[in-house]
This record gives structure tokens, C-alpha cells and sequence, in this order.
């Protein structure tokens, strides 16, 4: 057995916050570091999309100079990045969007200001596809981030200047959001952790709504450990976020016991194994292993079914579309970001000068992807289409989350704890590689769309390599505010393989 | 369920959308919006007699706060992010989202 959290060159936020707490090191040597690294890989991974150098190092002074009265603070010293979707007061954040030029938002994000106030150091704001639509970062104004395990492929998307941010060492944690695998999927890509909490366990006030009913903030960390410290710091009820939830926020890093004996963990055979899935061989054998090591640590294994989990897909891309297209309708150019030029009417739409200004604005503001998705979701909700899309998408959603309801449920279900399945069919594809075929690149999201339809909090993490060398991620679902048992297996398995999280290439941290 | 997505359609949906798409973005959104339609139409063989519609994962529950006056945000600051915002000046004048003409 092999402890993650002891592999020499992994360094976690962990270890940093007991190193800065004893006085071991400084904040400001940690940072100072983290930051170097960030300016010697410059243009390399393009994971940052704005570095904020003078304030980190001087937070992290004043955490230096309060260390003592601060000790008990979770985060204390930790660098950490934030995906560019997520307001930060007076610092750039834009989406990856034309559209949101040079926005400085007037406020911090509720899950900023939590970070802050638990002893992290915002040292950046991270790379991602344009409002967070993608999976593959390619579809972002700043250009596409690369993968540390291999340049010339994707490190997935939503988040993946975040993953990759992580698995390049340039930040222990990062922050990013997750509306259809936006954390998981590129957690996956570059062999790293990515917790997608329960919806309404992490409050949105501050984030640039994409889908509302599908959108949730989690971390991106090197190991279980960490993700489990962050998302103590993260969850709780918040009353600027209507759809926070007010449960008790459990001690996460209390439930890592590194033991999963009687866990009961399903596995859903039929969906990872239909064609449809269109499933790696690699990817099959890195699942079937991770699901031994599981075996090993003392889990039960039991099939379940999911018969309405193959519908995922197309029921995301109408339900995922439909919110997006009411949520940036708001991106117009008269409150923020960039505004084309529309005092006079080309005559092709006959509208009077603001409207042609609006449609000109978001034509050239919006990037094909987004526009795309806004293009989608209008049709699914106008007039005559309604039924039979949008509403019928949204019945069958219903029924994704009632089969996880039934393979939850002790009594007359098959009572399992979680969900194994692969994070994602295959390992990072090439940059371009889907680009000319968005549908392709949809159905890539087969296995982590479901937990967004149904709210259900999951993990990935890192569940070895294929022939290639590319990390394969495996996911756990559990149930709604149960993150404690997902954190618990995930860090079981994690102590049972003991993954080296590092990219060739890529130094040493310590 | 329906036909293939015509240039017609994507026009007529842009227009909606408020998105004045060029001639070559209308070629390319058409054939791959109706690939992605035509794959969604899997759905139509589901049998969802009995099931909600409404669904939502927040749950019915909605709490609510005290009524209760707070301090907003502050108006220059949000007019400093405008693309044509007018700050408010000495004598009085200015705190506006300038825009062009509304009426035609």
C-alpha cells in the first residue's frame, strides 16, 4: 500500500498548510515559488489567463504576519487559481468571452471570499471554453490550453486551464465549474482529482451562469486529501444563492479513513458496455483494475441498472442549451464587455439602431460554440418545439435521476453507496480532433452529463494510464449530500494504487 | 417527429437568438444544429408516461429572507464596466447606460 500523500514530489495544499502554519516555510516562499513556476511555463500550457503577482505575494505577507492568530485556518498559504467564470472583485474575468472584455467585476464571488477568508492566495484566473461550453478549452478567446502529458492534445474542458494548472504544478488547487463534466472530464485528461459537489452544497453567487439548473463550483486538487480540505472550505449555505442548500457541512477530512470495507459500489455493465458508449479498450482495462483495487480496499461489488442513463446526452444538449440561451441573453453590450458598432442599420434585419446593435454585439461577441448552444436552446424553447424537446427532455431527465433513486435505495433498490463507471470514454483526444464535428464531441460527455441532470455529487480520479502513457479517470457517483462516502471510497482506492500524479517533464514540487 | 433543419430555420432562430450570424456561420450552424437535432430524436421513443416535467435538482424548497434594506452595489462602479456608461459628475448629471437610438 502506498500513501498518496507521502509520494516524494507530490506536494499538496495539505502539506503547504502545515508547513506555512509551522513556520516551516513562508507564505510568501510558497507563493513566490508557485509564481516563478507560473512565469517559466508561460505559453506553454496557456492554462492562466491572468496572473495577479503583487496581490498574491502580498496576501500572502500579511497571512505570514498574522500566522499565529490564523492557525487554524484550513487553506493557510495555499495558492490556489480560480476558472475565469468566476467574479473576483476588480480582477479581470471575462469567460474566455469577446463578449466580456476587460469586465472587472464590483464583487467577489461567495466561494472567493471563503477561499480568502480560509488562508488561500488567488495567484491567477484560469483558461476555459468560452462561458464554460465545451470540452476541450479550444472554444475560448484566449486559445486552447494544452495537456502536460501531452502538448499536442486537449487537457479536456470546461476547466482545463484548471486541470491543467494542477498537473503541471503551477497550483496545488484549483477552482472550477462543472455544468455537464466541466471539473471531472479534464480531472480525467490530466490525471488528477475533480469533486463536483451535490447542487445547491457550493453556493453560484459569482459565477457567470451558463445553465442554472445544472451548474455547480468544486476543486480540482492532486489528491482525495486535498479535494475533501477545499470542499470543507467551499460548501455551506449562502443567502445570495437561492439554490444553496442549508445542510450541514460534515468534516470531510474526517471521513478519510482509507478503509471502504462493505461499501457497496454498482457497477452499471450494460451502459459502459453498449456500443453506444463507444468505450476505449484502454479506458475498459484501467475501469475493470480500478474496480479490483476497490475490491481490495474492501468494497462490495454490485451490478446495477441505469436503463435511461444512455438518453443523457441528448437530454443535455437541449436542457443545457435551453438555459444557456435565457441566461446570455444579458450579454448585449449595454452593461459590460464589448458593444459593436449599430447606430446604422445595414437594412438586413430592418430593426431600429439598438437593436442592430445587439444582434452585431452578440454575433461578433459570442464565439461559434456558444452561438451554436444559444442557437440550440432557442430553437428547443420557441414556439411549436417546446414539447418536444425541451419538455420531453426535461421528463426524461426525471427518470435518469429516479434509476439512480432505485439503485440507491436499500429497500427494493440494489442499495449501493456509489456509481463506478469511467470518467470519460477515451483518453485526451488531439487538439482539433472534434473540432469540425461538435456532435462527436458531445458524446464524449456520456458518462459525466447525468450527475448534473440529476444533482448527484461526483468525483474523478485518477484510475491509471492507457498503452499511450495518458491518464484515465474513474468516477464515482453517490448520493445527494453524501460527498463524505464518495471522498471516503475515492481516497481508498487512491491509497490502494498510489498513482504517481506526475507529467514527464514536469519537475519535481519539493 | 420533424424535417431536417432548413437555412430558414437557422435564420429564422437567429433572429430570436438576437445574433445577426453571417451567411458563412449559416452554413456551417445548419447541417451540424440538424445533426445534433436528428441524434436528439432518440428521445421520442421514451416512454415517459408519468413523468415530471418540472423536475428540478434544488427541489421544491425555496427559502426566503427577511425583506429587509440593504446597500447595493455602488452605481459608478457598475457604469465603469459599461461600454458607454456615464459616470456621475459634479453637477449632477451623468449615472446612465448611454445606447443608440430605440425607435427605428
Amino acid at each position: 500500500m502506498v500513501d498518496a500523500t507521502r509520494l516524494a514530489d507530490t506536494e499538496t495544499a495539505t502539506s503547504i498548510r502545515e508547513d506555512v502554519r509551522a513556520g516551516r516555510r513562508s507564505a510568501v516562499e510558497v507563493c513566490g515559488r508557485y509564481l516563478d513556476r507560473i512565469a517559466e511555463s508561460a505559453g506553454r500550457w496557456n492554462a492562466l489567463t491572468a496572473v495577479f503577482r503583487d496581490e498574491a505575494l502580498s496576501r500572502a505577507a500579511e497571512i505570514d504576519g498574522n500566522r499565529k492568530d490564523w492557525s487554524d485556518r484550513p487553506l493557510l498559504g495555499v495558492p490556489i487559481t480560480i476558472k475565469d467564470v468566476i467574479c473576483t472583485r476588480g480582477q479581470l474575468t471575462t469567460a474566455a468571452s469577446r463578449i466580456l472584455a476587460g469586465f472587472r467585476p464590483p464583487y467577489d464571488a461567495t466561494v472567493a471570499t471563503r477561499l480568502t477568508e480560509a488562508g488561500a492566495v488567488v495567484v491567477g484566473k484560469t483558461n476555459c471554453d468560452e462561458f464554460a461550453m465545451g470540452s476541450s478549452t479550444e472554444h475560448s478567446a484566449y486559445g486552447p490550453s494544452r495537456n502536460p502529458w501531452d502538448p499536442d492534445r486537449t487537457p479536456g474542458g470546461s476547466s482545463g486551464g484548471a486541470a491543467a494548472a494542477v498537473a503541471a504544478g503551477l497550483a496545488p488547487v484549483a477552482i472550477g465549474s462543472d455544468t455537464g463534466g466541466s471539473i471531472r472530464q479534464p480531472a480525467a485528461f490530466c490525471g488528477i482529482v475533480g469533486l463536483k459537489p451535490t447542487y445547491g452544497r457550493v453556493s453560484r453567487y459569482g459565477l457567470l451562469a451558463f445553465a442554472s439548473s445544472l451548474d455547480q463550483i468544486g476543486p480540482l486538487t492532486r489528491t482525495v486529501g486535498d479535494a475533501a480540505r477545499v470542499l470543507g472550505v467551499l460548501a455551506g449555505w449562502d443567502p445570495r444563492d437561492a439554490t444553496s442548500v442549508d445542510a450541514p457541512v460534515e468534516d470531510y477530512t474526517a471521513a478519510l479513513t482509507g478503509d471502504a470495507t462493505g461499501v457497496r459500489v454498482g457497477v452499471p455493465r450494460d451502459l459502459i458496455e453498449s456500443g453506444d458508449a463507444g468505450i476505449d479498450n484502454d479506458v475498459l482495462a484501467a475501469y475493470r483494475q480500478a474496480l479490483d483495487a476497490l475490491k481490495t480496499a474492501g468494497a462490495i461489488l454490485v451490478d446495477v441498472e441505469l436503463p435511461h442513463a444512455e438518453f443523457a446526452v441528448p437530454v443535455y444538449y437541449l436542457v443545457a442549451p435551453a438555459e444557456a440561451s435565457s441566461n446570455l441573453a444579458r450579454y448585449d453590450g449595454v452593461r459590460y464587455g464589448a458593444r459593436a458598432n449599430g447606430e446604422e442599420d445595414d437594412g438586413n434585419g430592418g430593426g431600429s439602431p439598438i437593436s442592430t446593435m445587439y444582434d452585431r454585439t452578440r454575433d461578433v461577441g459570442f464565439g461559434a460554440e456558444v452561438k451554436r448552444r444559444i442557437m440550440l436552446g432557442t430553437y428547443a424553447l420557441s414556439a411549436g418545439y417546446y414539447d418536444a424537446y425541451y419538455r420531453r427532455a426535461q421528463r426524461v431527465r426525471s427518470l435518469i435521476r429516479r434509476d439512480y433513486d432505485v439503485a440507491f435505495d436499500p429497500a427494493g433498490g440494489t442499495g449501493v453507496d456509489v456509481v463506478a463507471m469511467p470518467t470519460t470514454p477515451s483518453p485526451a483526444f488531439r487538439l482539433g480532433e472534434h473540432l469540425q464535428d461538435p456532435l462527436a464531441m458531445y458524446l464524449g460527455d456520456v458518462f459525466t452529463v447525468s450527475a448534473n441532470l440529476t444533482g448527484l455529487p461526483a468525483m474523478s480520479i485518477p484510475a491509471g494510464f492507457t498503452a499511450q502513457g495518458l491518464p484515465v479517470g474513474l468516477q464515482l457517483v453517490g448520493r445527494a449530500f453524501d460527498e463524505v462516502t464518495l471522498l471516503r471510497v475515492g481516497h481508498a482506492h487512491e491509497r490502494s494504487v498510489g498513482w504517481s500524479r506526475r507529467p514527464p517533464g514536469i519537475a519535481a514540487d519539493s | 417527429m420533424s424535417d431536417r433543419l432548413t437555412r430558414a430555420d437557422v435564420e429564422r432562430i437567429a433572429a430570436l437568438a438576437h445574433l445577426d450570424l453571417t451567411p458563412a456561420e449559416i452554413d456551417l450552424f445548419t447541417p451540424q444544429l440538424a445533426d445534433i437535432l436528428e441524434y436528439a430524436e432518440r428521445l421520442q421513443g421514451v416512454d415517459v408516461s408519468g413523468a415530471d416535467d418540472a423536475w428540478h435538482p434544488g427541489g421544491a424548497d425555496c427559502p426566503r429572507r427577511p425583506d429587509t434594506v440593504r446597500q447595493s452595489l455602488a452605481r459608478d462602479e457598475m457604469l465603469a464596466n459599461a461600454p458607454d456608461g456615464t459616470t456621475a459628475g459634479g453637477s449632477g448629471t451623468g449615472g446612465f447606460f448611454r445606447v443608440p437610438r430605440v425607435l427605428g
